[in-house]
């Protein structure tokens, strides 16, 4: 399954709560504010790179660069555009989107 | 107009997340089960975090003027809707026990949870 | 493949609406078809022509018309939600005695079950929320 997440892991426990559900092999991608998530060296940097060894992760390229986040994301979280996004969408069975 | 009739149901799950009263999400999001129970699909409820609260027992909207729509709840029995999965941890977290709630529901480790999720066709999060 | 798109947002506050529309164009650039976008809860207010938004930002409702005018889109305003928030068409305005109307071009207003039919009939459904 795909899960989406657009808020910031600082503000809100939604990205938490997508982590809590997501099975093994499924796939994240970040969105809007959930983008924040990918940033290294952050409060919730570890977490992150802990959830990458079980789901894949990618982050909304275009929020990124909106947030100027381009130069902070960590290894093993890959980028996509909104041509990605809809590819990511068609793999997947279904989507849910945490917000 | 069934697709069950056509032999493809869907497994369309509702997630709820949001308490009552303070948005509109709760409301609008049981109007969208009610109005979908029609379609002769397979349908479950899922309740994580805050949207427990839906279903708590005692509600009482008479100081705000606005709608209680708890009980709209234990209508959904009629429209054939009786898969309703809370979430175990939301509930302990919040105090509270499925004898707190409006309708019987079956409560869920966060494992189970998952499974329900990943089987489904269209999920739609309110 | 057939998308159904549910926006649950209105413009400007929240990205969904922006969101969902980049998602609908890329879509429909690698030659899906979009079944449907069902305007829900503030979402309805994407469909308002009553905006003016400053010349220098985008324009979130007009941007919805023009694609749908584009690519012949389903852009639907649930009834119920829009009744609540004073987004109506003209037969709505004069079913319910107001003196005027303010939907988009491109938009129509009905009810639930097309959110309904179009997680049915569409390949995928995507919820943009706030």
């Amino acid at each position: 399954m795909l899960h989406t997440v657009n808020k910031s892991p600082f503000e809100d426990r939604t990205f938490e709560t997508c982590l809590k559900f997501a099975q093994e092999g499924s796939t994240i991608l970040l969105i809007e504010d959930g983008v924040y998530a990918a940033a290294k060296d952050t409060a919730v940097a570890m977490q992150v790179q802990h959830a990458l060894k079980r789901v894949a992760i990618f982050a909304l390229r275009p929020d990124i660069d909106a947030r100027g986040m381009q130069n902070r994301v960590m290894d093993g979280v890959r980028l996509v555009d909104f041509e990605g996004f809809v590819d990511l969408v068609t793999a997947h069975r279904a989507v849910q989107s945490w917000f | 107009m069934s697709q069950t009739e056509a032999g493809v149901a869907k497994k369309f799950l509702y997630v709820n997340r949001k308490a009552p009263y303070g948005t509109i999400y709760a409301l609008e999001s049981l109007e969208v089960v009610l109005i979908g129970a029609a379609f002769d699909q397979d349908v479950s409820l899922a309740f994580l975090g805050d949207g427990v609260y839906q279903l708590v027992k005692g509600q009482d909207t008479k100081g705000l003027e606005m709608k209680n729509f708890s009980p709209a709840f234990r209508a959904l029995e009629d429209y054939d809707v009786t898969k309703l999965y809370v979430e175990q941890d939301a509930l302990a977290a919040r105090g509270l026990t499925e004898a707190d709630l409006v309708v019987p529901v079956e409560v869920v480790g966060a494992e189970r949870m998952a499974e329900i999720m990943e089987s489904q066709d269209v999920i739609l999060s309110f | 493949m057939k998308f159904g798109i549910l926006v649950n947002e209105g413009p400007y506050t929240h990205a969904a609406s922006d969101t969902a529309y980049q998602f609908v164009k890329a879509a429909l650039a690698k030659g899906h078809e979009i079944y449907r976008v069902f305007f829900y809860h503030d979402g309805v207010n994407n469909g308002t022509r009553l905006t003016v938004p400053p010349q220098d930002d985008r324009n979130v409702v007009k941007r919805w018309s023009e694609l749908a005018a584009l690519h012949k889109l389903d852009l639907v305003v649930c009834i119920a939600a829009a009744q609540r928030r004073g987004l109506m068409d003209a037969a709505e305005a004069k079913r319910n005695g107001k003196d005027a109307d303010n939907i988009a071009p491109g938009f129509r207003i009905s009810g639930l079950g097309q959110l309904i039919e179009a997680g049915i009939q569409a390949d995928r459904l995507v919820v943009f929320g706030g």
